[in-house]
């Protein structure tokens, strides 16, 4: 039981050069995988082609394997990818089916697609709602919601289908820190309660440092550091391959480098 | 065979399963539409300015049943530049009227450029009219609820809602790009030529904004299953009473019945 890329090489239709290059992942439910890198290192595509979007969706060329449980991408239906893995992009405001009143309606989108009865798609709702937390935005008009709140709305319809892989495409991207916060805790209270594998594209190293169990770092289509969450947001390459590394890490390095003994500065910081 | 399976369940909250109030805007949608096509071509069939004026007058008892004679107004004070360019060109230059009213130097406004002028107009505010009171008295999801439940597939009732929904939204993305341009000194408000200039580099974001949200909608869509087969589930189904049906079919009757007058050269 996994999402896992051996190997993958993938061209847009139409490019001159593979957006991605020998990519080896693997996501195991239960885990929070991370991936950061510059613009144009290839995430979005990563994010297509683990879900099996790409090529099924958006075109293009897949070489080597991509699988999700075991089975090719390139294999399985569209709605039936939906059910494996779910996918959350940028844009709140593109992921609301604009169909719907409420958030409750909106939520309940994809499992009325499947054809549920009733009792089975209310229960859904309530449980993608409780897991994301924001049972109280379901009476509210989801085209009147703040970018955090929409983010989180869009969550709960994606996890609806009850998917056992998330894959999440800079969720945070377009919100202010508020909203980074409201998705923060919601992300982390998905991935501690309901079992699912999350890839975690995410520019906010902070965001990765609080609940990510691996992270893998993409230069130009490729996997230029992989390790735990730890180890690589810690590592002094991440500032060449232009990412920020997170607050407390940027001050433990300033502080080392002042000639101080970061464990007694931390000791005696206040609490 | 409808392509909807219907929610007969209890346990949804009551803001799902809300019924709307008032005798016009809890009318079945269908029927709405059914009275508005009725309406419009009515007001194109019958020759002459009394039966566009009764149609336009029957809109606007309806306008005023639903309480959205405010709305209609704005409406017609939004085609008032339309209006009144379609009533001086047909006064003046109505080709072949020869009964001057009066004449004003090298212009003659004509009698029957008069009459013209005022039957294109009321049939243009009945086609405007009829059908933003649909608009105006009944929720998007009703409306495609309602689609659903008659059999029209999933794909369709996308298309006809997100072409309900693109106005509003074109509008709010060109508000917000205006303000962008504004910004970076680009003159929204100033004489004509200026403000034409500014169109382009208005148009072209708000064009190319919309085409590139299809994409996003596109898969955003495919990821909650959008395209899985056999029936969706409706929570929520509009009603459909005996007397809806019965004003639906009344309607369909009579706007067939409209059309073969017309044919038949029977409406004068």
């Amino acid at each position: 039981m996994a999402i896992e890329l051996r190997a993958v090489r993938y061209r847009y239709a139409g490019a001159s050069k593979d957006a991605l290059q020998s990519i080896d992942l693997r996501l195991e439910p239960g885990r929070v995988l991370g991936v950061v890198g510059a613009n144009e290192s290839g995430k979005t595509t990563l994010c297509l082609v683990a879900g099996g979007f790409a090529p099924g969706v958006v075109g293009g060329r897949l070489e080597e394997s991509a699988r999700i449980d075991g089975v090719e991408t390139t294999s399985i239906p569209t709605h039936a990818l939906a059910l494996r893995c779910g996918l959350l992009f940028q844009n709140a405001a593109t992921q609301l089916s604009n169909t719907t009143a409420t958030v409750f309606e909106e939520v309940g989108f994809g499992p009325c697609n499947l054809g549920l009865v009733v009792p089975d798609v209310i229960e859904r709702v309530w449980w993608a709602l409780k897991a994301v937390g924001v049972e109280d935005l379901a009476p509210r008009d989801p085209a009147r919601l703040s970018g955090g709140q929409g983010q989180l709305v869009a969550l709960a319809s994606v996890l609806a289908l009850r998917p056992r892989y998330l894959i999440l495409d800079e969720p945070t991207s377009e919100l202010d820190p508020a909203g980074t916060a409201l998705v923060a805790d919601a992300l982390a209270r998905v991935a501690s309660e309901t079992g699912a594998g999350i890839m975690l594209v995410e520019h906010k190293a902070e965001v990765l440092a609080r609940i990510a169990d691996e992270v893998i770092v993409l230069g130009e289509g490729s996997v230029a550091l992989a390790g735990p969450a730890a180890a690589v947001l810690a590592d002094p390459m991440l500032a060449e391959l232009g990412i920020e590394p997170p607050e407390r890490i940027g001050l433990e390095r300033d502080v080392r480098a002042a000639g101080l003994d970061w464990p007694a500065v931390l000791a005696e910081a206040p609490a | 065979m409808s392509s909807a399976s219907v929610a007969t369940g209890s346990g949804l909250p009551e803001y799902v399963t809300r019924r709307p109030g008032g005798f016009y805007r809890s009318t079945n949608p269908s029927t709405k539409l059914a009275i508005a096509a009725l309406e419009v071509v009515a007001a194109f069939a019958v020759p002459g300015l009394p039966g566009p004026l009764l149609v336009l007058g029957a809109v606007l008892v309806s306008g005023l049943a639903a309480r959205r004679l405010r709305g209609l107004a704005v409406l017609a004070l939004a085609a008032s530049p339309i209006v009144g360019s379609i009533l001086l060109v047909n006064l003046f230059l109505l080709p072949g009227a020869s009964d001057p009213i009066a004449r004003l130097g090298p212009l003659a406004p004509t009698w029957s450029g008069l009459w013209f002028g005022l039957q294109t107009v009321a049939r243009l505010l009945v086609f405007s009219t009829a059908i933003a009171l649909v608009y105006l008295t009944t929720a998007v999801d009703d409306l495609l609820a309602d689609l659903a439940r008659r059999g029209l597939g999933r794909r369709a009732i996308f298309v006809v809602g997100a072409a309900v929904q693109m106005v509003p939204r074109t509008i709010g993305r060109a508000a917000e790009i205006v303000d962008a341009q504004r910004a970076r000194g680009l003159d929204t408000e100033g004489r004509f030529w200026q403000r034409a200039r500014g169109v382009v580099p208005l148009a072209a974001p708000v064009v190319f904004g919309a085409l590139t949200e299809v994409e996003e909608r596109t898969m955003a869509l495919e990821a909650r299953a959008f395209s899985a087969p056999g029936r969706q589930t409706l929570l929520r189904i509009p009603a459909d009473t005996a007397f809806d049906r019965v004003l639906r079919w009344a309607a369909v009757f009579a706007l067939i019945a409209v059309v073969g007058l017309r044919v038949a050269g029977r409406l004068g």
